[in-house]
């Protein structure tokens, strides 16, 4: 019993950390068709400027949950006025050069911080389930995730912007015409993503080591998970992550974790030569 | 893409360049040069992989360091189980351009976009870097080649002449050979380039749906143009075990294959000798950067990227080319007074 409870905080836990590295990607390829490749960079971007506010003084939550994503969203506005904008509709050219601007970050942080692990402790502590200990954290990263889903949600169904963001999205001329803009509706739909990208970075903080070239281990999952979703934005990331954080976990259960990524890059290969379109191209077709 | 890059006399030019190297650096060069040089080469044919794929195929492959880094460790693999060298050769061309079959097949057989396309490939080149640095400890050995996890194989035993173990090539020699290699996959990257399968492939670059209207399998051209560069980036990664004796993970990392791409775009997407030279001085800027500290090669690589990206798409020599070509024809012009005629579009050319 206690078991079953512990695996399925895992479970949980494994498809949460899923949502959250994917999140801000879904939002910026599914609103925008942009493949950022700087993904991994804007979360070790959030990373460090946990770490740096930490440093200052500021409290860990205040770091994690407001200055990761505003300082993040910032450098994402800049990065989308100078190199991003440019490169709207050429979807190759942009994922070339998202990817130079992740080699640039990386070299930037690393010119700054230096090529050594920084870090900041988990908060909360541990609870026990019967034998077992359970990090007060992993509760945490369950709870934004799924408050992350339903507020994406929230806002691009029930929200005024969300539906000029999305009527930008379909035909920016139109929406042009209603005297709307789209490049500024672009500049804030990107430093949304970013932002969302910059709070995954920072809660992973105290769970990974912070290093320059942190990102690499995300890039891989969050753009696996977005695509095998599909096109609806929230339901895609939330059943993509939901099959591939079970694989991974249930793989790492039965071997070891570095099987366990392996598991889930593989399913995810698998299912986009069954579903080309993604799980969302198939099933929920027309939900968000 | 201008007449002159597509001519065959551009190739005749490069080609006999490349002799004209083949046989003047280890004359010129002391053997410190000459090894550096061999690393270039070895690193133009990997580039060249992906400039014919990517150029002349229309398929951005993020992974063809994974083709790269399979050559390296089959070639590894191999000559520490067997002792002699000319079939490991082969196996380092063929385990690659097979892994590239099946991959190929998933990716063209399920019609994914070229994005899907991208990210697939990464994802591959992580699995196989993820897979291969877990392998460390003795328990991970094939035959009797420990895989050594992120260490590495080290002491790969160097190329023998065919059929003699103990006749190992010397510094000389490799480069030797890799040169060779280097003029031969270019001259036979061209002839494929030229030929009627060649024709199809761009065409299906140029337009797929008009390519299958007009009754050629795009899929399996594509298959076929993708295996190929497998098995040339496999060539080049048994030439890099061979140049250093040593091979370890990081050849499958997402650093190396950036780089691939930004020697395509730098050099120029749809010429094969762009990316040698983009190669060449990539690496040689590396080199420099890396032998001092203020300035990291990261930041340098990333600025380069996106500055060409941005600024200079078409890659260096399709722009020199062009640049020439104008240059060529204002002269033409002032010395006739007769209106050059214009240059007309190539490719798809019938054959």
């Amino acid at each position: 019993m206690d078991l079953a409870v512990v695996v399925i905080i895992q479970v949980l836990y494994a498809v949460a950390s899923l949502v959250i590295i994917s999140a801000g990607l879904a939002v910026i390829f599914g609103m925008m068709k942009v493949i950022n490749l700087a993904h991994g960079e804007f979360m070790m971007l959030g990373a460090y400027s946990v770490i740096g506010a930490t440093r200052l003084g500021v409290n860990l939550w205040v770091a994690m949950l407001l200055i990761a994503p505003v300082a993040v969203g910032a450098i994402g506005v800049l990065l989308e006025r100078l190199v991003i904008r440019r490169l709207y509709g050429r979807m190759v050219d942009t994922m070339l050069a998202t990817w130079g601007l992740s080699l640039l970050l990386v070299g930037i942080v690393t010119s700054i911080f230096g090529n050594t692990m920084a870090g900041v402790s988990a908060p909360l502590g541990s609870f026990s389930i019967g034998a077992y200990s359970v990090s007060g954290y992993t509760l945490v990263i369950i709870a934004v995730a799924v408050v992350l889903a339903v507020a994406i949600r929230w806002v691009l169904l029930r929200t005024q912007w969300g539906l000029i963001a999305r009527g930008t999205m379909q035909k920016p001329d139109m929406a042009n015409a209603l005297g709307i803009s789209p490049s500024r509706v672009y500049s804030v739909t990107f430093a949304a993503g970013a932002a969302i990208t910059g709070l995954a970075g920072g809660l992973l903080a105290p769970l990974t080591g912070v290093v320059p070239a942190m990102g690499g281990a995300f890039i891989a999952k969050a753009f696996i998970t977005v695509i095998s979703g599909g096109p609806a934005i929230v339901a895609g990331l939330v059943s993509a992550s939901g099959l591939l954080g079970a694989i991974n976990l249930l793989a790492t259960f039965a071997s070891t974790p570095v099987l366990g990524e392996v598991a889930l890059l593989v399913a995810a290969i698998v299912m986009l030569r069954l579903l080309p379109h993604g799980i969302t191209g198939r099933f929920f077709k027309g939900s968000l | 893409m201008n007449r002159f890059v597509t001519s065959w006399v551009s190739a005749a030019l490069w080609l006999a360049i490349g002799i004209v190297l083949l046989f003047g650096l280890p004359v010129m060069l002391d053997d410190y040069t000459l090894i550096q040089v061999t690393i270039y080469a070895v690193m133009s044919i990997l580039g060249v992989s992906l400039a014919f794929i990517w150029g002349f195929g229309g398929i951005l492959c993020f992974g063809q360091t994974a083709f790269f880094g399979l050559g390296a460790y089959t070639y590894a693999i191999a000559v520490l189980n067997m002792g002699e060298s000319t079939l490991p050769f082969f196996l380092a061309i063929g385990v690659p351009a097979l892994f590239a079959a099946l991959l190929g097949y998933v990716i063209f057989y399920g019609r994914l976009s070229d994005v899907y396309m991208g990210v697939i490939t990464l994802t591959v080149t992580l699995i196989l870097f993820n897979l291969v640095n877990s392998t460390a400890g003795p328990q991970w050995k094939i035959g009797v080649a420990p895989l050594g996890g992120f260490n590495g194989i080290p002491g790969i035993p160097t190329l023998n002449v065919p059929g003699n173990a103990d006749d190992v090539l010397s510094p000389k020699g490799l480069f030797d050979v890799t040169f060779v290699c280097l003029l031969l996959v270019y001259g036979a990257l061209r002839v494929l380039i030229g030929s009627k399968v060649g024709h199809v492939i761009i065409a299906a670059k140029e337009n797929e749906q008009r390519a299958l209207l007009l009754g050629y399998d795009v899929r399996a051209y594509k298959l076929f143009a993708f295996t190929v560069g497998g098995a040339i980036a496999g060539l080049a990664g048994c030439l890099f075990a061979n140049w250093g004796a040593f091979t370890n993970p990081t050849i499958f990392g997402l650093a190396q294959s950036a780089q691939i791409i930004i020697w395509v775009i730098v050099g120029g997407l749809g010429t094969l000798v762009g990316p040698i030279i983009g190669c060449v001085a990539i690496e040689w800027l590396t080199t420099a950067i890396g032998t001092q500290q203020t300035f990291n090669s990261n930041l340098m690589l990333g600025a380069i990227l996106v500055v060409f990206v941005l600024v200079v798409p078409r890659g260096i020599v399709p722009s020199l080319g062009s640049l020439g070509e104008w240059l060529y024809r204002q002269l033409a012009h002032k010395r006739m007074p007769a209106p050059a005629p214009a240059a007309t579009p190539v490719l798809p050319r019938r054959p």
